[in-house]
Order: structure tokens, then sequence, then C-alpha cells
């Protein structure tokens, strides 16, 4: 837990939007703005945030599946936006991500089999019937029959895809996955399947896991540290027990204060809940990008952006007045 | 279970094995291949199936069917039937020629600008001003720049067509790209061209094909435009576009002479618009077996 295995520092991914016209200006769209954020090798990250806020954005930055426009990010203390194409490509097989959709991240004209090979035949893992016995071994490993693996996806159920997906991930034996919101398109009673599969092959393999989500139960219990979203920037990042004892940035509160409880009545009072929309990423406000929707917002919400800065222990918030907000609510 | 996917490449016997299991499964498929088999076999073995069809006979012209002249003469006295079979060979070369050079142009230069970002859009203006001049009369400008023949009406034809094709080739790249199954295919590390040859061709192959099927049948009409303006294959070798231009003339008195090509033409263009439907189907997985036609 103590050795850091991702490192991001100032990463920022800006888009140009509506630049296609003769006439029209682009106009910068800051989808991931100045993340500060390390994961320790062996730990869970909860990632979670509204749809939008730049979660997936971040999550393909760690893929290297995008360049960031600023900062850097270390894998196991390498730049890989800095390393020949080569070096990058090697440097691909440690670490995976597992997709939203199991569907679409599978290739419809390839079965089972082949989509699990080819990873293996990227890296020439070994001889073809070595590849073929890795292929059978880690089907088995993630649940799948071997009569699966003769399937095109369109045959298979949404979580034998997913499960497709995860061993596929798991194939080149990476030491990081990200897995973006990989139970969200899938039926509430085949989720808690997924989700301690990917416990159980994080248990075994010793696996560093960013798990996006916007599902705070399920964050809050596989998760040991949580990171929260808002346009584009980490907010609050804190311990798992922390966070759910009531975070201490307002949009976190209003996060917990909306996600549904077994019993309804048993919403506590006082607690902020969930107002207005999320201002559009063109146009952020000013100062704190939370202001026009935060309780507490005073005037120099509106000035100043307030950074990452350390809360408690192992706590981190972006808010002027987190300890003001902490003490008027007890 | 038997054939492992691991590096394809089986041998001869097992691909025609492949083959031989994919007609079997595709009926429709198999019908269609072995209509357009039929014909070019009509049009290879032409001369021992009908007679000289450049022999002039002015004396015997414009005659009706009869046992010497199957479906008659015409106003030169030639054999109608035999102009007809010989007239698959330009018809088809022409069509299937076409059809294969575009594909195979346009596939690549699609795929470059669906990929390259600030040469795609080069590709695309020079694209967007070749479409914009109709295809028929680039074609005839072309053919009227080059020296008589079956290859100088090949290419005038594919130029034109390519365009088309580059065009539907890079909307679909497009869109493949930002598929999540291209993501997961570069994070495991495919790139260049096994990604291309993996995962963009296969998913762009349905709308290519059908597009093909249309270069060719469009090719074998154009072919006909430019015989019947006479900038085409020259008037003695027989052509189905030749024989219409020529029956023009002869069209109040004579309409069956323009009916036989016509309904020549028009069933090799079906077909092979018919298979290349059948065959995009046949080659998704994710479409079940149908009925039939």
């Amino acid at each position: 837990m103590s050795e850091i295995h991702v490192a991001l520092e100032g990463v920022g991914k800006t888009y140009h939007v509506g630049g296609g016209g003769m006439f029209a200006k682009a106009r910068p769209l800051y989808a991931v703005d100045d993340v500060n954020l390390t994961v320790m090798r062996g730990e869970t990250l909860g990632l979670v945030g509204e749809s939008g806020c730049g979660k997936s954005t971040l999550s393909r930055l760690i893929m290297h599946l995008e360049r960031p426009s600023t900062g850097r990010i270390a894998f196991e203390g390498t730049d890989l936006n800095a390393v020949p194409a080569n070096a990058l490509h090697a440097a691909r097989q440690k670490f995976q991500m597992v997709f939203q959709d199991p569907y679409a991240s599978l290739n419809a004209r390839m079965t089972a089999r082949r989509i699990l090979a080819e990873a293996l035949i990227n890296y020439r893992v070994g001889s073809r019937a070595a590849i073929a016995a890795r292929v059978e071994e880690i089907a088995a490993v993630c649940g799948l029959q071997p009569y699966h693996l003769d399937k095109y996806p369109h045959e298979l159920s949404g979580g034998q895809c997913q499960r497709i997906g995860l061993a596929r991930a798991i194939a080149l034996e990476p030491t990081l996955i990200v897995a973006d919101e990989p139970v969200s398109a899938l039926d509430v009673s085949i989720q808690a399947q997924i989700i301690n599969l990917i416990l159980d092959l994080q248990r075994q393999m010793g696996l560093t896991l960013i798990f996006v989500s916007h599902d705070l139960s399920v964050v809050a219990h596989i998760a040991d540290r949580v990171a929260v979203m808002y346009l584009g920037r980490i907010i609050e990042l804190a311990p798992v027990f922390d966070l759910f004892a009531g975070g201490a940035h307002p949009y976190t509160q209003m996060l917990l204060a909306a996600a549904p409880r077994p019993v309804p009545s048993a919403r506590r009072r006082g607690q902020a809940v969930a107002a207005g929309e999320l201002p559009s990423p063109l146009d952020p406000p000013s100062g704190c990008h939370f202001r026009p929707r935060c309780p507490f917002a005073r005037e120099r919400c509106t000035r100043e952006r307030p950074a990452l800065r350390p809360y408690r222990d192992g706590h981190t918030v972006a808010c002027h007045f987190a300890e003001d907000i902490a003490a008027e609510r007890t | 279970m038997s054939e492992i996917a691991v590096a394809p490449r089986p041998l001869l016997v097992d691909l025609l094995a492949l083959a031989l299991r994919f007609l079997r499964a595709h009926r429709e498929v198999s019908v269609m291949l072995a209509l357009i088999a039929l014909m070019a076999l009509v049009g290879i073995l032409a001369p021992l199936l009908a007679p000289d069809p450049a022999a002039i006979n002015p004396a015997n012209r414009l005659k009706p069917p009869s046992a010497e002249h199957w479906l008659g003469t015409d106003h030169l006295g030639r054999d109608v039937y035999a102009r007809l079979v010989f007239g698959t060979r330009t018809s088809m070369s022409v069509g299937f020629s076409v059809a294969a050079a575009t594909t195979l142009i346009g596939v690549v230069i699609g795929l470059y600008a669906g990929f390259a970002r600030r040469g795609g859009a080069i590709v695309m203006r020079i694209n967007d001003a070749m479409m914009s001049i109709p295809a028929v009369l680039l074609a005839i400008a072309l053919a009227s720049l080059m020296s008589q023949g079956l290859t100088a009406v090949i290419v005038a034809i594919t130029i034109p067509e390519i365009p088309r094709m580059v065009r539907v080739v890079r909307a679909l790249v497009l869109g493949v790209r930002q598929q999540p199954y291209i993501a997961a295919a570069v994070s495991i590390g495919t790139r260049g061209v096994p990604l291309v040859m993996r995962h963009v061709i296969p998913n762009t192959l349905g709308p290519v094909l059908v597009q093909a099927t249309y270069a060719c049948a469009s090719a074998i009409i154009a072919s006909a435009v430019l015989a019947f303006l006479g900038v085409g294959t020259s008037p003695d070798v027989p052509s189905w576009g030749g024989m219409m231009a020529d029956a023009r003339r002869q069209f109040r008195l004579h309409p069956d002479l323009m009916l036989y090509p016509g309904l020549a033409l028009s069933a090799l263009v079906l077909i092979v618009n018919i298979l290349g439907d059948r065959l995009s189907d046949a080659m998704d997985p994710r479409k079940a077996r149908r009925g039939i036609l």
C-alpha cells in the first residue's frame, strides 16, 4: 500500500468543439482540469461523479488512449507520453481496461476465442498451443464455459460478455485495471456477480483497481479511497469511511443525500438535497465550479477557485469553507 | 473447437473446406455465384456456342428469328444471338474489373481519409470536386482522351466511381473509430495494420460490399452508355451497350433488337445486386439465417 503505482500531476484534457465551420471559432472544453492524484499499488480507488464530469476521459488518459493536454501521468514512475511509441506499446501490457458497454466493447465479428487470443498474439506470448491453452485458462478463471469460446458476442448475455471483457483485461497479467462503469449496463442480479469476480481477480493477482462509477453503494462496498469529480476536477479525495460518514464538500454531501436508501423515510433531516443541474463545461462558472448549486456559497467562492487542500488525515477537499460547513451541520 | 483462430493461416484444403461450408450455409449466395459463373462460362465458351458475331451479310439484314439465326439478324445482317453471347465478355469484364479496382483503391483512400486528420481533409475536398462532375460526363471525357479499347473503358469508368467509394468508406471509418472495441483493441496492444485488418475493415465490410456491387452494376450500364455514344469499345467488338446503340435506329420496326441485350444487362445487374446484398448479410455474424431471397 505504500508504493505509488500511478501519479497524475496537473493533468488536464481540453477538447476544442464547434470549430468545424469556416467561421465558427473552436471553444475550449475542459473535460479534465488540473487533476492531481496518486494511486497506490494494490489499492482500490473509487472515482465517482455525475455523467459528463470527466470520469471517462480521466480513465482514457490513465489508459493512455489519449494524450493529456497538460500535466504528466507517471505509470510506475515513467511518463509514458514522453517515451517512444514502442516503449508505450510494451508498457500497455501492465494496465488494462474494462469497459462500460459489454457488447460495444467486443468486436461483433470475432468469436470469444479470437477476442481473448488477440492480446496474447499481439505480445507473442508463447506458441499457438500455449496461447490456446492460456485462452481456455483465463476464460475459466472468469467463469466462462469452454463452449462460450466459440460464440460471437451477440450470442452471449451481457454478463457473459462482461466476463469476456474481464478475461481480455487480465490476459496479459496487468498490474492495474481501470474499470469504467463495468456494471452499469448490466442487470442488477448480474452486477453483484461481476463485482465479486473483479474483487476475486484483484485479490488473486494483487491488482490495483481504479473503479469508475456513479453508483455510490457499489463504490462504498469495494473502494479503499474515493475521489469525487465535478466538472473535470477532483473536489474531494477521502478514505471510503470518511467519505460515506458524510463528505466535507457540499457536493459530496449532495451526492450522498441523493443516493437511494433501502428505507426512503430514513432520509436524515437538514441534509442538502440535489438542486440545479451540472453547468455546461463549455461555460463553467467563475471561481468554484460548484458555486451556483451550493447552499453555502459566499462571495469568495465567485472570485477564487478552491484548490484541493488537506482537510483531515488522508482526506483532501477543494472547498474554502469545509470546516465552517462541518461545524454548521453538527 | 477444431479450428483455433490463433494466427489464421490454414492450408489451401482448409480454405476450400471453409468456402464450401460457407456456401452450404448461405444458399442464396451460392445460387447467385452459380448464375454468375454460368454467365462467365458463356462468355468464355462463346466461340463454341455461337457463330462469328462480326460476319456481315447486308442482303440478310433485319431478319426475324430462324433456325439459322436464333434471334434474327441486325441492320448489318449480323447474328444477334452471336453478338449477345460475345457481348457477355465485354459487359462482365468491365463490371467486375471496375468493381474490384474501385473497391481496392476506394478502400485504401477512404481509410487514409478516415484516419488522417489534415491529409484526410485535403483528400475529401479533391473528392468533392470530382463528385461535382457527373460520372458519365467524366467517363466520356476520359474515354475520349484514351485510345479505344477495353482497358481504356475500365479506367474511364473506374475513376469517376472511386469518390463514391471513398465517401462511404471514410464515413464508416469515422464511425468505427469511435467504437469502444477499437479502444479495447488499442489497450491490448493492437496497432497499425492489424488494427485496420482485424477491427476496422471487417466492420465496414457490409456497406462496402453493397457499394462494390453498385459500382459493378453501374459500370456495366456506363460501358453500355459509352458504347452507345460511340466512345467506348470499338463498334466491331460486340457489347450489349453497343447492340442497344445500334438497335436505336430500328427501334420502331424491330424493338426486339433492343430487348435481348437489355434483358441480358438487367439480369446481370440484378444478380450482382442480390449477391452483394446477401453476401454482406452472410458475412455478418449478427444476422441469423433468413428465408428465401
